[in-house]
C-alpha cells in the first residue's frame, strides 16, 4: 500500500483539527473495508488516516424515550445485537446482518456505509425510511441533515473538507409501527444488492389502515433515495393487496436504473415493484406485532 | 515515509511488541515480522476470508485492518488454536470429515468457525452457510465444510471442558 500517516485521536476536536489541517488528503476511518481496500488498489488517495473509533462520540449507540443514536463509527454487530434495535428500528438490524460476512460486520460501521455514498450501499434506504438526520461536525461547527439529503451522487456526498458523520439520530417510534430492509442479490449472501428497498409504516389503532408510510430504494438510481409519492400514496389509505401494488408501481415510476453486471434496467424495474410490495407488507407484519 | 510505531498486542495469549509502518495490514505484521503464516492471503479485498484471525473474539479479514490499529488488541490467530500437544475440536473434524483439499482458506475457516461456535454453540446448517459467507472455499464445495463444523458443535457440546483453550 502507498505511504500514509495514521493517528488515532481521542477527541472529536483533535480528529476535526487533524483533517482540516492536512496538507495532502486525510480521510477518516471507522471500520476501513471500504477504505483500506480503496487506497490499496489506488481508487482514493490518503497521505493521513484518522482512525475515529476512540471518539466516544462516535461509538455512542443508545435507544431511550427520544429515539435512537447510532454514532458513525458502531461496527455492524453491535447493531444487530442490539435488542431495542432489533425491536423499534428493525430495518437498521436488517441492514446489518446482511453487510459482508462476519468478519465484515465486525469492522464494518453504518456510518461509513453512508459515507462512501455507494448506490447500492444495504444501510441507507433503511436510514432513510426511519427519517435519520445525520449530525456532521467540521471546522466550522456542528450541523444536521436529512438523511436523504446527503448524498449527491455515486461516491459523493455533502461532506466539506475536515468534516465527518458524528452520529445518526432517529426519532421514537410511535405506537403500531415497524420497518424492514430487503435486497434482491443473486447469491443468498455476500453480494452487492441488485435492488434493496428499506420501509417503515405507521398503521391507525386497528392496525387496518396506513398513517403514514417511508420507503427508501437503493441500486436503481444515481444515489439511495426516498420515494416520496410511493409513500405517500399510502398515507390514509387501507391496508390491502390493491394499495401496496400501487405503491410499488409508484416505487416504478421514481427510479432510473442502469443496466450493469448484477442486472438488466428492465430487471431491476421488474424487482423494484416486486420488492417494494413484499417488504411493505413485512413493515405492516411488524407493525401489528 | 511515514515514521514506524512500536504496537504492543497480545497475540495468542502472549504478549508481542512489532515495529510496523502506518501502511501495513495486520495480515502482513503476522505472516512477516511475526512469522504467523497460518493466516493466508487471498483476495485481499474482504471477500474470501483466507486472512480471517480474532479480534477480542471476533473475526476479522487481518488483510483490512491496518497493524497500528491492532495496539492493545487480543489476537487469536490458527497457530494458538490446539492445546498442548493435541488438536482443537474444529481441527479434528476437518481432519475427520476431509473438509479441505489445497488448505489456503483452512486456516481461514478454523477462525472464523470457532468465532461463530463460540457466540452460536448450537447452529442449524442454515446458520452455519449464511455465516461462514464470508470465507471462501474453491476446492470442496462447502458441504463437508458444513458437516466438519457441525461435528465440531456436537463434539464441542458433548465434552465442553475440552474446548476451555489454556490460557498461556
Amino acid at each position: 500500500m502507498r505511504d500514509f500517516e495514521y493517528e488515532a485521536p481521542t477527541s472529536l476536536a483533535d480528529a476535526v483539527g487533524l483533517l482540516a489541517a492536512s496538507n495532502g488528503t486525510a480521510r477518516p476511518l471507522a471500520g476501513g473495508t471500504d477504505l483500506i481496500d480503496h487506497v490499496r488498489t489506488g481508487r482514493v488517495s490518503a497521505d493521513l488516516i484518522v482512525d475515529l473509533k476512540k471518539i466516544p462520540e462516535l461509538m455512542v449507540l443508545e435507544v431511550n424515550a427520544d429515539g435512537l443514536r447510532l454514532g458513525a463509527a458502531v461496527p455492524c454487530y453491535r447493531i444487530y445485537e442490539h435488542a431495542g434495535i432489533l425491536k423499534d428500528y428493525s430495518a437498521i438490524s436488517d441492514s446489518s446482518n446482511i453487510i459482508g460476512g462476519m468478519q465484515i460486520q465486525n469492522r464494518a460501521s453504518v456510518g461509513g456505509n453512508l459515507a462512501n455514498a455507494g448506490a447500492a450501499a444495504d444501510s441507507t434506504p433503511a436510514l432513510i425510511a426511519l427519517s435519520a438526520t445525520v449530525v456532521i461536525t467540521g471546522p466550522s461547527g456542528t450541523r444536521e441533515i436529512p438523511v436523504d439529503e446527503f448524498c449527491t451522487g455515486p461516491g459523493q456526498n455533502v461532506l466539506e473538507a475536515g468534516e465527518v458523520i458524528v452520529e445518526l439520530r432517529f426519532p421514537p417510534r410511535p405506537a403500531h409501527s415497524g420497518s424492514h430492509y430487503r435486497r434482491f442479490i443473486p447469491r443468498n449472501e455476500m453480494d452487492i444488492a441488485v435492488v434493496g428497498v428499506g420501509a417503515s409504516v405507521v398503521l391507525d389503532e386497528s392496525g387496518e389502515n396506513f398513517e403514514s408510510v417511508r420507503i427508501g430504494l437503493g441500486a436503481v438510481a444515481a444515489k439511495p433515495f426516498y420515494a416520496q409519492e410511493a409513500s405517500e400514496i399510502l398515507a390514509g389509505q387501507p391496508v390491502n393487496d390493491e394499495t401496496i401494488k400501487k405503491a410499488g408501481a409508484a416505487a416504478r415510476a421514481a427510479i432510473s436504473p442502469i443496466t450493469d453486471m448484477r442486472g438488466t434496467e428492465e430487471f431491476r424495474n421488474h424487482v423494484t415493484g416486486v420488492l417494494t410490495e413484499r417488504v411493505i407488507k413485512k413493515t405492516v407484519e411488524r407493525a401489528r406485532g | 515515509m511515514a515514521k514506524k510505531r512500536i504496537v504492543t498486542a497480545t497475540i495468542n495469549g502472549r504478549e508481542e511488541e512489532f515495529l510496523c509502518e502506518p501502511r501495513q495490514t495486520l495480515l502482513e505484521i503476522l505472516r512477516g515480522p511475526l512469522d504467523l503464516t497460518g493466516a493466508k492471503e487471498g483476495c485481499s479485498n474482504g471477500n474470501c476470508g483466507a486472512c480471517s484471525v480474532l479480534i477480542e473474539g471476533r473475526a476479522i479479514n487481518s488483510c483490512m485492518v491496518l497493524a497500528v490499529e491492532a495496539d492493545g488488541a487480543n489476537i487469536e490467530t490458527i497457530e494458538g488454536l490446539a492445546p498442548g500437544d493435541g488438536l482443537d475440536p474444529l481441527q479434528e473434524a476437518f481432519l475427520e470429515n476431509a473438509a479441505l483439499q489445497c488448505g489456503i482458506c483452512t486456516p481461514g475457516y478454523i477462525m472464523a468457525a470457532k468465532a461463530f461456535l463460540d457466540e452460536n454453540p448450537n447452529p442449524t446448517e442454515e446458520e452455519i452457510r449464511f455465516s461462514m459467507a464470508g470465507n471462501l472455499c474453491r476446492c470442496t464445495g462447502y458441504d463437508k465444510i458444513v458437516r466438519a463444523i457441525q461435528q465440531a458443535a456436537a463434539q464441542r457440546a458433548e465434552q465442553p471442558a475440552s474446548c476451555e483453550k489454556e490460557t498461556v
